[in-house]
């Protein structure tokens, strides 16, 4: 009986995922109720019905007819409010568990008339209301509040409106293939190992910018702050942007190590730390690496290695 | 679908739910106590000043302070809580306070649903003209809160138009539901006593003053049309109660003895018949006012012992009956002896000169007697006026010897009095006189201001003949309407007195407008659906067929707001649409472009596979790729176009 259910909703909702873009809402995809308000002013019409017809009011029937009729057009423009709207997912920004995720959304209104009062939301998370302009374009961001670190899956959007009389609420469950990454808690606490001391005493020094070594190609993770500016303009032959290296921060590599956190904390919690540890080290511009149970990733610097690391806590026992 | 969170309501949002409430609430204040008035108009300032002011919403406990005290205002006002000017009253309190404690959009829907039904009520009270259009733009405001409440801000105009939209759309179904949706005769169960208070017109007795109170009205009591000509002025009496007991003050009916079978009228016409339709205001009784006297009566109806045409129930609402009616006749030349006795009863005792003075003309024939009277009235002393002295114990001495100033319905008592002292019987009759025709519409408007009395006199071999003692005073009062009658000052009203042209000619056209609407949209019945429905085919229709046809038409009317509200494809650019077409022709002749092809490298595909085709799709793709990435004009658009037309043609198949 139950599976029976989920087939009729699978079905009638159209659980499946959208794989094709833009997502367009025909009529097959809008369902429409009517609201608790919906049912009280189709008893009101009624009590006043049999008011008008008790006292013979003429026009009483009139005005139950022009509101009921109303009622009808209430529905019709709830409906149309829905009905041809275009979305098209955009990518999600990796976040920290606990953090909001938002999911882009582009909406695209083809019609003269407006959109209003659009709800968004995934399941029972709060939601956003946007309004789309006549023939405009809107991004939405809808969010979603993250318990967890790994992949997110946010599931359908719940796109609902009861616009313009809130007689009847309109909804659709588009499914974009959505993901966001999901990074662990952060939880700062000092870096670790024999540096780590002389690291929080060169926080404010930047010692390891002082010894200067030479100078090497520019890599896309290197700060502009190194880029040699003076030796790029005298060499104007070429292209290439030079950086400044020292020799300070190379001796010091710190290893970011799954077995430095204390074992008594739970796996979350450990994560957590290690998460922090890549935070702080990659604030301090400190050539860092990653060693967990099983992975290990070689020291280095940069958004592009900070990414790497986080994705890595992110998805640590996660099925590959 | 989730359940409804609670959501704050916007600050935006109360001026609408205040005007909704405004206007809903404030028609109500021509029938509502002072008191109840200023309670509500000073709950919504009230609530305006906290609205501009910002300031939070009072406590619910000092609102249930006032809900209870505004309900035992109300209670003690009315004496009881149930009741249509009670609910009303109620519905307004409520209606006042309600913006008070709007904290959700919850509470704002509860306040324009009540709205909604507030509309209603107004309808107990009048159904005209002003009143329709007055609630359209009520029933604009609360939708219109309904917009901003559920669509956020917008400007004025926008909301403003948004809800008119709807209504406009909405009207369809109003049309649709009004001629087609099943009638039903109410009531369907017991009114309250109050809901048919305040009709105006004729009261079942009459004394001194009562009719002169009903002439300073200028409501109108009814309208009628005639089929053929209309009777003389003189002629029109429409008559309603016949009183023929007399207390001293008071006239009343003779409450017919119980048991006896009613004598059946008999009534000989000659001369002219004139056929007619009156329209009548609903006056709470049952006369219905025909002109004397009838001949040919209209279902539902019967005609009294006294001549006077009676409906079945009271009249309630507004009807609509066609009579024939002879203004010459002889009625009831044999009467029952009990009616006859009756119109010779006197109390005892009272006005004892006029009893002497009728004494004197006891052996004269009775048409005499009559005669005598009248030319007592016309030859000595007497005036018609609105303002008369008040009179005592001896109400007819006093006005026959002492006063002499009256108005018709002394002169119809002095008379009535005067023959059943001479011994003729006599009675008292109540009515109207006259009317107005408007040229507008061509009806007849007869108004409570031509309430008029007069007299009837049983003559053996002629029947009962009417005497009317006013037209002996004041014969202009007759020939020209009361307005001639009376000297200047009398307190006649304003309606009936506009003495400027364009004044009357308004008024007129006014009331020609109105009458239309209380028959064709007010007027519509289960009777009048009926004929509309057999009209357009669906003869004797049951409520299937009604439901079914009803079912039909909301079901296209549907459609066509459906389609009126579809979202409308965007237009496509003239120079894309020229492309478009060109390359479908070319298409028809067996070269598809790609959906990624360029129009240039198009051009040259066209050229390897189709040389014939070469030119002009080399200039068609030129012409294209400089209006879309050059400078535009007109011309290469023109060429583009004519690319197309000098295209070789296909062979045709059908051909």
């Amino acid at each position: 009986m139950i599976i029976r259910l989920a087939a009729l909703q699978r079905w009638l909702f159209r659980l499946a995922r959208d794989e094709q873009l833009p997502i367009v809402l025909g009529q097959r995809r809008i369902f429409i109720v009517p609201t608790r308000a919906g049912v009280l002013f189709a008893g009101v019409l009624a009590v006043m019905l049999i008011g008008a017809i008790n006292y013979n009011l003429s026009l009483g029937h009139a005005l139950i007819f022009l509101l009921a009729g109303l009622g009808v057009v209430a529905m019709v423009h709830t409906f149309h409010n829905l009905f041809g709207l275009r979305l098209t997912p955009g990518r999600a920004e990796a976040v920290f568990a606990g953090d909001l995720a938002r999911f882009p959304l582009q909406l695209d209104n083809a019609r003269r008339q407006s959109r209003r009062a659009l709800e968004f939301s995934f399941g029972e998370q709060p939601g956003v209301t946007v309004d789309v302009p006549s023939e405009g374009r809107v991004i939405v961001a809808v969010p979603y509040s993250t318990a967890r670190r790994g992949r997110l899956d946010p599931g359908r959007v719940t796109l609902a409106t009861r616009y313009p009389l809130g007689l009847f609420h309109a909804w659709s469950y588009p499914h974009p293939l959505w993901s966001c990454m999901v990074y662990p808690r952060p939880l700062r606490t000092p870096l670790p190992g024999p540096s780590a001391g002389a690291q929080a005493d060169h926080h404010h020094g930047d010692s390891g910018q002082e010894d200067f070594a030479g100078l090497r190609a520019r890599q896309p993770s290197d700060p502009t702050r190194h880029i040699a500016w003076k030796a790029v303009a005298r060499r104007s032959d070429e292209q290439l942007l030079l950086v400044k290296q020292f020799a300070g921060g190379a001796s010091d590599e710190l290893w970011l190590d799954w077995s430095l956190t204390p074992p008594e904390c739970g796996q979350e919690d450990r994560l957590s730390i290690l998460t922090g540890w890549v935070m702080t080290a990659d604030e301090q511009q400190v050539r860092y690496g990653l060693t967990l149970p099983g992975l290990q990733i070689a020291p280095a610097q940069g958004s592009a290695h900070r990414t790497n690391c986080l994705q890595a806590l992110a998805l640590y026992g996660a099925a590959p | 679908m989730s359940s409804q969170p609670s959501h704050a309501l916007e600050h935006g949002t109360v001026p609408w739910l205040l005007a909704g409430a405004l206007a809903t609430a404030a028609p109500h204040a021509g029938h509502l106590p002072l008191w109840l008035s200023l309670l509500v108009a000073s709950a919504m300032l009230w609530r305006v000043w906290l609205w501009q002011r910002r300031r939070p919403l009072p406590p619910r406990w000092s609102l249930a302070l006032l809900v209870i005290a505004g309900v035992a205002g109300v209670a003690w006002q009315f004496h009881s809580l149930f009741g249509k000017d009670t609910g009303v009253a109620l519905l307004v309190l409520f209606m006042a306070l309600k913006p008070l404690e709007t904290h959700h959009r919850r509470d704002a829907l509860v306040m324009v649903m009540l709205g909604y039904f507030l509309l209603l009520t107004h309808y107990f009270y009048s159904q005209s003209i002003p009143t329709g259009l007055w609630l359209l733009v009520a029933m604009t405001l609360l939708t219109g809160a309904l917009i901003r409440l559920h669509g956020g801000a917008q400007p004025i105009t926008a909301i403003a138009r948004q809800a008119s939209l709807l209504l406009l759309q909405a009207l369809p179904f109003l049309l649709i539901l009004y001629l087609l949706f099943p009638r039903v005769t109410g009531p369907l169960w017991g009114l309250p006593e109050d809901a048919h208070a305040g009709l105006s017109g004729l009261s079942e007795q009459m004394s001194p003053g009562s009719i002169s109170n009903l002439i300073q009205s200028g409501a109108i009591a009814f309208r009628s049309r005639f089929a053929g000509e209309t009777p003389e002025k003189a002629d029109l009496y429409w008559r309603g109660p016949v009183f023929d007991s007399y207390d001293g003050i008071t006239w009343r009916a003779a409450t017919p003895a119980a048991g006896l079978p009613k004598p059946e009228p008999v009534i000989e016409a000659s001369g002219t018949s004139y056929a007619y339709t009156s329209i009548l205001e609903a006056h709470n009784q049952r006369w219905l006012l025909a002109l004397d006297v009838v001949t040919s009566l209209p279902p539902e109806s019967s005609l009294a012992p006294t001549f006077e045409a009676l409906a079945r129930e009271r009249l309630r609402i507004r009807s609509r009956v066609s009579f024939i009616s002879a203004v010459d006749y002889r009625a009831n030349r044999i009467e029952a002896p009990g009616i006859l006795q009756q119109a010779l009863t006197l109390p005892e005792k009272i006005n004892p000169r006029a009893r002497a003075l009728a004494s004197e003309w006891q052996s004269l024939p009775p048409e005499k007697i009559a005669a005598t009277a009248l030319a007592m009235f016309r030859k000595e002393d007497f005036h018609y006026t609105l303002r008369p002295p008040l009179l005592g114990v001896d109400a007819v001495d006093e006005f026959l010897f002492g006063t002499r100033r009256g108005f018709c319905e002394h002169y119809a008592s002095a008379f009535v009095f005067l023959m059943r002292a001479a011994g003729v019987p006599a009675r008292v009759v109540v009515g109207y006189q006259g009317g107005e025709l408007n040229p507008v519409d061509g009806y007849l408007v007869v108004r409570q201001s031509d309430a008029h009395a007069w007299a009837e006199i049983w003559l053996a071999g002629k029947g009962w003949v009417r005497i009317d003692p006013t037209a002996a005073v004041a014969p202009s009062r007759i020939e020209q309407g009361i307005l001639a009658a009376l000297p200047e000052g009398e307190p006649l009203p304003s309606i009936i007195r506009l003495d400027r042209d364009w004044l009357r000619q308004l008024r007129n056209r006014w009331e020609a407008a109105n009458n239309s609407w209380n028959q064709w949209v007010l007027g519509y019945n289960p009777q009048r659906q009926r004929e509309l429905l057999s009209r357009i085919g669906l003869r004797d229709p049951d409520w299937q067929s009604m439901t079914a046809s009803l079912a039909i038409l909301c079901g296209l009317a549907l459609l066509i707001v459906t389609l009126w509200t579809l979202p409308r494809r965007r237009r496509v650019d003239p120079v894309q649409r020229a492309w478009q077409r060109y390359c479908a022709q070319l298409a028809r002749r067996g070269v598809c472009r790609a959906a990624w092809e360029g129009p240039l490298a198009f051009a040259q595909r066209v050229a390897r596979e189709r040389p014939e085709l070469a030119a002009l799709t080399s200039e068609a793709a030129d012409c294209y790729a400089q209006l879309r990435y050059g400078r535009s004009g007109d011309e290469p658009l023109r060429r583009l176009q004519q690319c197309m037309r000098r295209l070789p043609p296909t062979r045709r198949k059908e051909l």
